[in-house]
């Protein structure tokens, strides 16, 4: 029975779920619990905004609080992983991912192909991403492409409440490493989620709404401002179909393929920096497998490519906006939907 | 202002609808209907369905175009006899439309959902209304108590509605069981809710339920109403089971699910969607698939009881319609003497949702006749 809870709840229930069914499912990061070893309240923090709080009363010995040091817990993660338990470790902001890269992209990302396929690596790391809280550019960047660009890495990234919980469910049950992205202001989203168990599949884009005229691909936090811009062009007339890959590497290219045979134009909204992006990588891969199908140079709405800046007024400017979406489809239909191309 | 002025409102259909989308009027204005004329189609989030005319006059006013959505209880249009002014309408409008507050955002309208533990199962139920006997609404394969929700509102006026989720179905608990599971559901539910003797009737694989449940407990049964129901021959359509089971994408449901309708149009965006979210929950697949193995192995129907209609000592009602791509209509045909047979022509394997209208119709006609 699905009521309305948060993202960040959905999350919650999702740890707390899976940490009930299977007790090799352990959670550890930096105050995940908050205040192990001082003197005060236990369960303190539940992670730097509350997201795993409670868990520790009802599941004392699968979560624990870790020294402030990124590459020697997410390289025990790596390892617990190897060895029969199923870690997840909050890696607070994406951003701090550098200290530890070795132990998940030389590491974490090669262990199913370094042994023949015989190591299983079930390993999550959650991690926040994104700007728009005001946390400058140390905290505030979306760095999924990287990690997407790494074989051996899944990549998740929800961009709702109901979604978060499959998602997390799927990536703690999978046997591969996966990265699981939290953007930090679809928190306090609130939307329908089942109170049972449930799976969305690694790999299974979501098609938000159906559109012949265009089809836009947004990512993430994206996808609502999509949402947003696609509710104005339909008052013009522009039909627009929005696919949510929810996932990155797998990525659900048959979905986005197929919806752009039928339409003819792409959008592909990311809010990475430009270069090397997922906006990129669609559009590329879009225009070579569909290039007779093409209508219209794809078009890709990303944020520049500087660091977010801290700067409220300029970090408001550098995320991708409902309005610059809505202007990189009318960019790619010319005024002339409906007619011969 | 006339007293033969009548309102035609926005109906609520299941408990999550808020708005309804004119689709297409059917009827023009100044045309003369009856009580009961299908006035205009109306699209929710979950289905499309027809408004009929809840009293004979004429349309005098349509109050919203093809597009627009009007919120429940929203007024989308008049009825009123011929010498009613046209300045009494727009009066009558004015005066609805001043007064109306939609309900709210987010706001609990209407009834909710209920469990009950059963033997360590848990059952998500649905009740509505009051009088005895009840009538309990079982759902079909995949289903759940939502697909009566045209059903439910329009049955409950004269008596209590239970609309039930089985074992492995909605919000009930998901185990791995058979036939035999889902009759003892049904038994145990209405022992644990004290209901003595009530009216059953199942829609396909909830049909098989009901007719297993008033033969094994004859004193319990008021009547038996069975609207293309499993269980009376052995062929099914092999590719909607099995179609249903493996389905894992939205476009690959949404072409299974059409095989419901005879009109594949009414398949709407949020229907595929529930029924996919509901087939990711956890414990579903194993149980789908101990339920298809035991009921339609190798695409035919292993529990067959055509032959012991004869033996239910209570009505029977059997409700077909003609075009039902799942079940043939051939079962709906030979049946003992004691079985009332209603074939809807046009109408596919799931008439109570297509055409809840006539439907609602005859099973509230069937209760009032033989009703006890």
């Amino acid at each position: 029975m699905a009521r309305k809870i948060t993202y960040m709840q959905a999350i919650n229930e999702a740890l707390d779920q899976e940490m009930t069914r299977d007790e090799t499912v352990v959670v550890f990061g930096e105050d995940v619990v908050g205040g192990t070893g001082s003197p005060g309240e236990d369960d303190a923090w539940g992670g730097v905004l509350g997201v795993t709080k409670g868990l520790k009363a009802k599941h004392p010995n699968q979560i624990l609080d870790t020294p402030i040091s990124e590459s020697a817990f997410i390289g025990a993660a790596a390892g617990a992983a190897c060895s029969g338990l199923r870690p997840v470790a909050e890696l607070m902001f994406v951003d701090f991912m550098g200290v530890c890269f070795d132990q998940i992209y030389n590491q974490a990302a090669k262990f199913r192909y370094m042994f023949g396929g015989k190591a299983r690596t079930p390993l999550v790391i959650r991690t926040m991403w994104g700007a728009g809280i005001r946390a400058a550019s140390q905290h505030s960047q979306s760095l999924y492409p990287i990690f997407t660009h790494v074989p051996g890495l899944k990549v998740a990234i929800p961009s709702n409440p109901y979604d978060a919980k499959g998602l997390l469910i799927a990536s703690i049950r999978d046997d591969d490493p996966v990265i699981f992205f939290e953007n930090k202001v679809l928190y306090s989203v609130e939307g329908d989620v089942p109170e049972e168990s449930y799976v969305v599949p690694l790999g299974e884009a979501n098609v938000v709404r159906e559109g012949g005229d265009v089809t836009v691909v947004a990512i993430g936090r994206m996808v609502s401002l999509a949402e947003q811009a696609a509710e104005g062009l339909a008052q013009d007339g522009i039909e627009v179909e929005i696919i949510d890959p929810r996932t990155t590497s797998p990525l659900d290219t048959d979905t986005i393929f197929e919806s752009v045979e039928n339409t003819g134009r792409l959008v592909v909204v990311d809010e990475a920096n430009p270069r090397c992006s997922l906006a990129a990588d669609i559009s590329a891969q879009v225009t070579q497998e569909c290039f007779s199908a093409l209508k219209a140079a794809p078009q890709m709405v990303t944020a520049p490519h500087t660091p977010p800046p801290f700067s409220p007024v300029l970090e408001d400017e550098y995320v991708p906006s409902a309005q610059r979406i809505a202007d990189a489809v009318r960019e790619t239909v010319g005024g002339r939907v409906g007619q011969p191309a | 202002m006339s007293l033969a002025i009548t309102k035609v409102g926005m109906p609520k259909w299941g408990l999550s609808m808020k708005v309804g989308q004119i689709l297409e009027w059917l009827v023009d204005e100044g045309a003369t209907v009856d009580s009961g004329t299908e006035i205009v189609e109306v699209e929710t989030e979950k289905i499309a369905g027809a408004i009929e005319a809840p009293a004979a006059g004429v349309l005098r006013r349509r109050v919203a175009g093809s597009g627009e959505s009007i919120p429940v209880g929203g007024l989308v249009a008049v009825i009123a006899d011929e010498a009613t002014s046209d300045g009494d309408i727009d009066a009558f409008v004015a005066e609805f439309q001043a007064n109306f507050v939609p309900p709210e955002e987010g706001e609990e309208a209407g009834p909710s959902t209920e469990k009950v533990e059963i033997g360590g199962i848990s059952l998500r139920y649905l009740r509505l209304g009051e009088g005895e006997p009840a009538l309990v609404l079982l759902h079909g394969f995949g289903g759940d108590l939502n697909n009566w929700l045209f059903n439910s509102p329009a049955l409950s006026e004269h008596r209590t509605v239970y609309a039930l989720d089985l074992p492995g179905h909605g919000g009930s608990t998901k185990i791995d069981g058979g036939f035999k599971d889902l009759v003892d559901a049904v038994a145990g539910f209405l022992d644990e809710l004290g209901v003595e003797r009530a009216h059953l009737a199942g829609h396909s694989m909830g049909g098989a339920v009901a007719l297993q449940y008033a033969l094994d407990n004859p004193d319990r049964v008021a009547s038996l109403v069975l609207i293309d129901s499993a269980a009376l021959g052995d062929e099914i359509n092999a590719d909607y089971i099995n179609g249903f089971l493996s389905a894992a994408k939205r476009r690959e449901l949404k072409d299974v699910l059409k095989l419901l309708f005879a009109n594949p149009d009414l398949v709407t965006r949020q229907m595929v969607d529930e029924v996919l979210k509901y087939k990711r929950l956890d414990g579903v697949k194993e149980a789908l698939e101990a339920l298809a193995s035991d009921l339609f192995p190798e695409g035919r129907q292993m529990v067959v009881l055509a032959s012991r209609l004869g033996e239910v000592q209570a009505p029977v009602l059997v409700i077909w319609g003609a075009a039902d791509r799942i079940l043939p209509l051939a079962h709906a045909q030979g049946l003992p003497e004691n079985v009332r047979v209603e074939v809807l022509d046009g109408q596919g394997h799931s008439p109570h949702m297509e055409a809840a209208n006539e439907v609602n119709r005859l099973i509230g006609k069937f209760l009032d006749e033989e009703g006890v």
